[in-house]
């Protein structure tokens, strides 16, 4: 870009804004959306999620069933809105544990170094060996079906991408002057890495967790289409799909969860972007 | 005398920054003029425009920076008006610049030779004419087998020697005129004195014109024979480089000019001159004179903004007192203070270092073996209650690694540290921490040794709480706001994050920081070296008064052999982990008896004017690595006097003269 004489005029700070965060914008209203869905959940249903009516099942969407039922003659819309519940809690569950315990890992091996980061880094490598959906399906099975050992064994398999990304990011920190500084003060080990390391790496961890809820999302999803996951019959997105997987002509059993999975996880990517462009100055243009 | 001929005309050149705040009038009308052949330096401090006009010629402004005004005329051309393609055709050929950083300014994934090449076949000449011509070029920029060289990558080059391919890069199409921008900030001093030896040859053999930016008076005096001084976007003084360093006609040149003191300079008082303040805000500049709220000479007249006017022959100065005399502006007597001497009295050590050995080992790649530096490699020291030890040396000498490890921040290999009479080698880490609040650091880049997400409060408050140092919150808080004031900070810093500070306030907040324990020593890593001539003057009064208030004792580690001269009572100078010289400060730069001292200190650039650096001491060479350091005397590989024992028996200390140490087998010869 090089210099002319002013010709036209600078963007101005909105338009700056705009050009860079009008995704993160969407992503963020589909978020919002979707939580306060999950929240108001029993007031917005039509219906209760799992009244079973089996004079009425399979009908095309219709006023009295927006998205149409199923074939126990649930209605859908209904299904779908408890549905986000599920699908909110358990992907905020396993990322920010995830995310909790991988940073633990991570720090206290990147801090301690020697053989302390030698044996937590080949744990994680370990873990990072397995496809991980295919170790978190068979940690699953031997727990038993249900929402609390469906997230048990995917937390199993999420912290080790956190324990990477923050054993960089405290190795970046610790060399840094501010943390000797700390050192000399006589603060010990674990004060250093709470209280000034940790929350100076947090930038680029938020980004990861919240890129990451939609894949928590997507992968309890597949877990409860497997016949992991909820315990029937909750209404969950992944088993509404996989009830609706052999209904062809019944096309909505299956599409609207389906709309619904795409629209949560594209939210979480559009933000989690817009943070990372925010938090990265480089990127920052307004 | 023939007409000048100019290459470069800037005419009132305005670059303004459009930001959200308001409009920053970064160059406010800046007119000047670079003949063919000649040598300009502009110097200012951070923020006073210098590089902003650098990148308005080379047309390298990006949002929110435009040209709002004026023009710029390159060999009679306007190259303001010119499209992209059209200053292309000149940018790399006629018109040429070298950056502040060689780390980062060549391509890591590219050879020398490709990138080299490159640069020339843009313009125009065929691959094998630039490869040859490549070769050449190197070859007089001082880089030894050339031939070599062209097939490295910019890592297995170190920052002197990348400096050197980069001049090679700008030189390569015979430019009429190359822009430097602080081009020997990043290097050692021994290493930027080769550097301005070279751009000064390449003045004088190409008849290159060069544009020297620096924050130095010293390096623009060692190759500029015109000086251009820039305060708050605007030329405030201008004239030969001789008359303006003798006898400045603008308060601001004389107040760069007295904030550093000089290397052949007695010393009287350790504090410096300086003039209160930061450059003014660009959005917001003063309506009248812009240097008048830090003018120690103000007058009412000031209120109204001056013109640049002649003042002499072929002087501009912009202020209403630079008159026709040759001195306006006079020291202002300050009150005595009492000698500084005085405080070292008892001669108690208060560090005693015997044998002190560090080394790092590196990870070995694949089937290569571990290689060991040795940045500390055996040290003897001993330091009074009191005093201030001064250390230099180039970078990798093992200057911070010392300080570091008297710290304990690294555990020493072998050899024993003797803090107050304890044994802190072997401590370990629960044993230390009872002495921490006695042992403290002040480190050298004040925007990375504050923790960006405390506030001021917390950063000074935390050691306070953690040492059980103070009762309650209330006294906390008086305490803090009592450290904010020894600093010279206000209380109102207090609520505020390190990113709103400038450096200086930064590094006063570091000084508050180690001073909060009331320690008894503290190591100064560089405290200094990341600052404005100016701040760093204002910091070295902070950390002398400090010392007299509270009898403390410093170990301040520098490169600025004059700003070290001034105010250490001793002086260790190391080379490759080993002591060279110790030595009295005077004692050491008026009889240096190690030939490395003598040319650490004819390295330092003088306040002289070009031509007066041609008695500098040259020494070729790089400086050998502490991996593998050459055996015997660590310093004979680029000795000037070495003889073949050198090379076997590495030398004792031998103390020649009171209090002066030296490791030297011919010291003998420079005494």
């Amino acid at each position: 870009m090089s210099a002319s004489v002013a010709a036209r005029p600078p963007a101005t700070r909105w338009q700056r804004w705009r050009r860079q965060y009008t995704l993160a914008a969407v992503g963020g209203v589909l978020v919002m959306l979707w939580i306060l869905i999950a929240v108001a959940a029993p007031l917005l249903a039509p219906y209760a999620p799992n009244a079973v009516e089996l004079s009425t099942r399979l009908l095309p969407p219709s006023a009295g069933h927006w998205l149409g039922t199923d074939e126990l003659g649930r209605d859908v819309f209904s299904r779908l809105l408890y549905g986000a519940r599920i699908s909110l809690v358990t992907g905020v569950v396993v990322v920010a544990v995830g995310a909790a315990i991988g940073t633990l890992i991570g720090g206290v091996a990147a801090y301690a170094g020697g053989l302390v980061e030698e044996a937590l880094m080949r744990l994680t490598d370990l873990v990072l060996c397995f496809p991980p959906i295919i170790l978190a399906l068979a940690i699953g099975a031997a727990l038993g079906i249900g929402t609390t050992n469906t997230i048990i064994a995917m937390l199993v398999v999420w912290w080790p991408k956190f324990a990477r990304l923050a054993r960089s990011l405290v190795l970046q920190q610790r060399s840094l002057e501010y943390v000797e500084a700390a050192v000399v003060a006589g603060f010990g080990p674990g004060r250093i890495l709470l209280r000034h390391i940790i929350p100076n790496s947090i930038g680029p961890l938020i980004v990861l967790i919240t890129l990451d809820i939609g894949n928590a999302i997507i992968i309890f999803a597949g877990l409860s289409f497997l016949g992991l996951g909820v315990v029937p019959p909750t209404a969950e997105w992944g088993s509404m799909i996989a009830a609706g997987r052999e209904l062809v002509a019944q096309w909505w059993v299956a599409a609207f969860p389906g709309f619904a999975i795409l629209s949560i996880v594209l939210g979480f990517n559009f933000l989690g972007d817009g943070i990372r462009d925010w938090l990265d100055p480089r990127s920052r243009r307004f | 005398m023939t007409q000048p001929d100019p290459v470069l005309e800037v005419r009132d050149l305005r670059t303004w920054f459009y930001t959200d705040h308001g409009v920053a009038r970064a160059v406010d009308g800046v007119s000047f003029t670079v003949n063919a052949g000649e040598s300009v330096g502009i110097v200012g401090e951070s923020g006073c425009g210098k590089s902003v006009t650098a990148l308005s010629i080379m047309r390298l402004l990006e949002e929110p920076a435009r040209i709002a005004g004026g023009s710029i005329r390159f060999r009679g051309r306007d190259i303001v008006d010119m499209t992209p393609a059209e200053f292309r055709t000149l940018r790399g050929a006629e018109l040429a610049m070298v950056f502040q950083d060689p780390m980062t300014s060549l391509n890591p994934v590219l050879r020398i030779g490709s990138q080299l090449n490159e640069a020339m076949t843009v313009h125009g000449p065929s691959a094998a004419v630039a490869a040859r011509r490549g070769i050449a070029l190197l070859g007089s920029m001082g880089i030894t087998s050339p031939e070599r060289a062209v097939t490295s990558y910019p890592h297995q080059f170190s920052g002197g020697m990348r400096q050197r391919v980069v001049l090679a890069m700008g030189m390569s199409n015979e430019p009429a005129l190359l822009l430097a921008d602080e081009p020997t900030t990043a290097l050692d001093v021994t290493i930027q004195a080769q550097i301005l030896d070279l751009l000064q040859a390449l003045n004088r053999d190409f008849g290159t014109a060069i544009m020297l930016i620096s924050h130095d008076l010293g390096v623009i005096a060692t190759i500029c024979t015109r000086v251009i001084v820039m305060y708050a976007g605007e030329i405030v003084e201008q004239g030969p480089t001789e008359a303006v360093l003798a006898h400045p006609r603008h308060p601001y040149t004389w107040a760069l000019l007295n904030a550093r003191p000089g290397l052949d300079q007695e010393r009287g008082d350790r504090r410096l001159i300086t003039v209160e303040g930061t450059p003014p805000d660009p959005i917001a500049h003063p309506p009248g004179c812009r240097f008048a709220p830090r003018c120690p000479f103000r007058q009412p007249v000031c209120d109204e903004h001056p013109t640049l006017q002649a003042v002499a022959p072929d002087r501009l100065a912009r202020c209403w007192l630079a008159g026709e005399n040759d001195a306006p502006f006079v020291r202002q007597p300050r009150p005595p203070r009492p000698a500084v001497e005085e405080i070292v009295t008892a001669a108690e050590p208060i560090m005693e270092v015997r044998g002190l050995v560090k080394h790092f080992r590196l990870r070995g790649g694949f089937l290569s073996k571990p290689s060991v530096v040795r940045a500390v490699d055996g040290i003897d020291l001993t330091i009074q209650r009191g005093e201030i030890m001064g250390v230099v040396g180039e970078s990798g000498c093992g200057k911070s690694t010392l300080g570091r490890t008297l710290m304990r921040l690294y555990k020493p290999d072998r050899g024993s540290i003797k803090f107050a009479g304890q044994d802190i080698a072997n401590a370990s880490a629960a044993q230390i921490r009872p002495l921490r609040r006695r042992l403290q650091m002040v480190f050298q880049n004040p925007y990375a040794s504050l923790n960006p997400r405390m506030t001021v409060e917390s950063i000074l408050a935390e050691p306070l709480r953690f040492h059980g140092l103070t009762a309650g919150a209330a006294a906390t808080r008086a305490r803090v706001d009592e450290l904010l004031g020894l600093v010279g900070l206000g209380a109102a810093a207090r609520d505020r994050y390190p990113h709103e500070f400038s450096g200086g306030q930064r590094q006063r907040i570091s000084i508050a920081r180690a001073l909060a324990v009331e320690p008894d020593f503290i190591v100064a890593d560089e405290p200094i070296s990341a600052l404005d001539v100016n701040i760093q003057a204002q910091i070295v009064n902070l950390m002398m008064d400090l010392r007299e208030r509270f009898g403390l004792t410093y170990l301040f580690i520098a490169h600025d052999l004059a700003v070290v001269r001034h105010i250490c009572d001793r002086v260790m100078v190391l080379h490759l982990g080993q002591v060279a010289e110790i030595a009295p400060a005077d004692d050491l730069f008026t009889t240096p008896l190690h030939p490395y001292t003598r040319y650490l200190i004819s390295a330092q650039p003088a306040l002289h004017g070009p031509g007066a650096g041609s008695g500098r001491l040259k020494l070729t060479g790089e400086p050998a690595s502490a991996i593998d350091p050459p055996s015997g005397c660590r310093f004979h590989t680029r000795c000037p006097i070495a003889q073949p024992v050198c090379a076997r028996e590495a030398p004792p200390m031998r103390m020649l003269r009171p209090k002066h140490e030296v490791a030297c087998h011919f010291a003998e010869r420079l005494g």
